[in-house]
């Protein structure tokens, strides 16, 4: 009995479990990431906030294993984390393809053996099956992204960190991945972690949002919306508010 | 229909329209005797230099002769350049241990060391074959030694979090990346390896084209003088246009090299 319920709660939530301690980065003199204390559970969706230069791009690469932090520590499911974490994939603004390997070849990229067939049906996840032989020159910038998803997904990871995946994209276009990313998390149950600059996509994704600013979280908010988040409404546009106002602080109104 | 033959005539003809007028004015001006055939022959009579000297086997000897010499060169000089970048341009201790001697080297003009090669190899065979190999050798070890360094840092971050140890990430990333830089290096060469061979065979040596227009000058047979030129421009032509095909075929992803 009790083997069925560890097992059941295994299956319910497939994501690793974050926690970060006094996390502190620098780079020479420089401190980047003054103490940083961020707990998340397993399979939770975290968005996080912040101006550029903020540090939340760096607390995204410590957390992938990208850069060595300077002092505190980072635990993944309750382990310090050893560099590169193979159930950990990160995606970033630019979706990183290699221009010289068709679609498909860069979704099967580091899978073992023959993977044509896991990787066309990631493709097929993000809609673009179709599209397996071409090279990534001929795909637009938002199919290039559902690709380097495509990719990250292959690996089945319980970890995804996004840094801002969806900045360089249109606004119909960011709507779009906005949903296919939160209906491929919910049917996947891996632990997410968003860097965005954009408040509104922070609070339509987010289970929490979190406001890094200077080197430090100053703001950890629920977000207790249903999901598929309509941004009309009156509590999506309060709490957007909220965060906005707090990012913004005084020079809301510099006039 | 006729403006399409008129674009595809125009795209493909035209470019042979001036060369054609020039030969025919060439031509004109041999048979009216404006031009002695001692300054420079008539196309024809260069024609039927190259049929009659092809017809005896003896265009055909010289021929080989010269692009052994020129594909030895090109395979010693190239693959020592493209191992020595390989090395500079994956390792920093590599690069500081050779890459300065290296430039310095590169400074020097090649043709200055003629007197040096003849003092050290006489005139035979490996002179020339050395002269080609020093020529190609720095365009490609150039190349892959900037086309290594230049690729996407990005990329390779990326490979390495997919998990790709060193050597799939070299075959992934490394080497595709660096690829177009490297294809460069190569077209370069194939430049300098026909500009170092007719050197080099120019000096002296009893096969080759280069050694079939120097006997012919000798006998003031201007025919064969520009029948080797013009040979000369032909594999220089042949290998750039073998070039680009092994960039089409390698690069077929880059958007500039899409047919």
């Amino acid at each position: 009995m009790d083997t069925r319920v560890a097992e059941l709660e295994v299956s319910l939530s497939n994501g690793i479990a974050i926690r970060t301690t006094q996390l502190v980065k620098r780079y020479g003199e420089r401190e980047v990431l003054h103490g940083l204390d961020l707990t998340v559970e397993a399979g939770e969706f975290i968005a996080v906030v912040g101006r550029s230069g903020c540090g939340k791009s760096t607390f995204l690469r410590l957390l992938a294993g990208l850069e060595k932090h300077s002092s505190g520590s980072i635990s993944l499911d309750g382990y310090a984390a050893p560099g590169i974490h193979p159930d950990v994939r990160i995606m970033f603004q630019d979706s990183r393809l290699l221009p010289w390997r068709t679609v498909i070849q860069n979704v099967a990229l580091g899978l073992p053996g023959d993977s044509r067939q896991v990787a066309l049906a990631a493709l097929c996840e993000v809609g673009l099956a179709d599209r397996a032989d071409e090279w990534p020159a001929n795909l637009s910038g938002g199919q290039r992204q559902r690709v380097a998803l495509a990719r990250a997904l292959v690996h089945q990871p319980r970890l995804l960190l996004l840094d801002e995946p969806l900045g360089a994209l249109d606004a119909l276009t960011r709507i779009e991945m906005q949903c296919l990313i939160e209906r491929l998390w919910q049917q996947h149950n891996f632990t997410v972690l968003l860097v965005t600059h954009d408040v509104a996509e922070a609070v339509t994704l987010g289970d929490r949002v979190v406001l890094i600013e200077d080197g430090s979280i100053t703001l950890d908010l629920d977000i207790n919306l249903p999901r598929r988040r309509e941004r009309g409404t009156a509590e999506f546009a309060a709490l957007e508010g909220q965060v906005l106002h707090k990012v913004l602080g005084a020079q809301l109104c510099p006039n | 229909m006729l403006n399409r033959i008129l674009r595809v005539s125009s795209t493909w003809l035209l470019p042979w329209l001036l060369p054609l007028v020039l030969v025919l004015g060439w031509q004109a001006a041999a048979q009216l005797g404006w031009l002695s055939t001692r300054v420079l022959p008539a196309p024809l009579d260069v024609l039927k230099a190259g049929i009659e000297l092809g017809s005896s086997g003896e265009l055909w000897h010289h021929f080989v002769a010269s692009f052994k010499r020129a594909f030895t060169g090109l395979l010693i000089g190239g693959s020592l350049g493209f191992i020595l970048g390989f090395f500079t341009g994956l390792s920093r201790f590599a690069e500081n241990l050779l890459d300065s001697t290296l430039q310095m080297v590169r400074n020097v003009p090649l043709l200055a060391l003629i007197p040096l090669v003849i003092l050290w190899f006489g005139i035979g065979e490996e002179g020339k074959v050395f002269l080609v190999s020093l020529a190609v050798f720095f365009p490609i070890y150039l190349n892959t030694f900037h086309g290594l360094r230049s690729v996407d840092k990005d990329l390779i971050e990326m490979g390495k979090i997919y998990g790709l140890g060193r050597v799939a990430l070299f075959r992934e990333v490394i080497l595709p990346g660096a690829l177009p830089s490297i294809l460069v290096g190569l077209r370069l060469s194939l430049g300098y390896m026909w500009l170092f061979l007719v050197v080099a065979e120019t000096i002296s040596s009893s096969e080759g084209i280069g050694y079939m227009t120097m006997n012919a000058r000798e006998f003031l047979q201007t025919d064969v003088v520009v029948l080797g030129i013009a040979f000369y421009a032909l594999l220089g032509k042949a290998s750039d246009v073998a070039a680009t095909q092994l960039e089409r075929h390698w690069l077929k992803w880059h958007k500039s090299y899409r047919t």
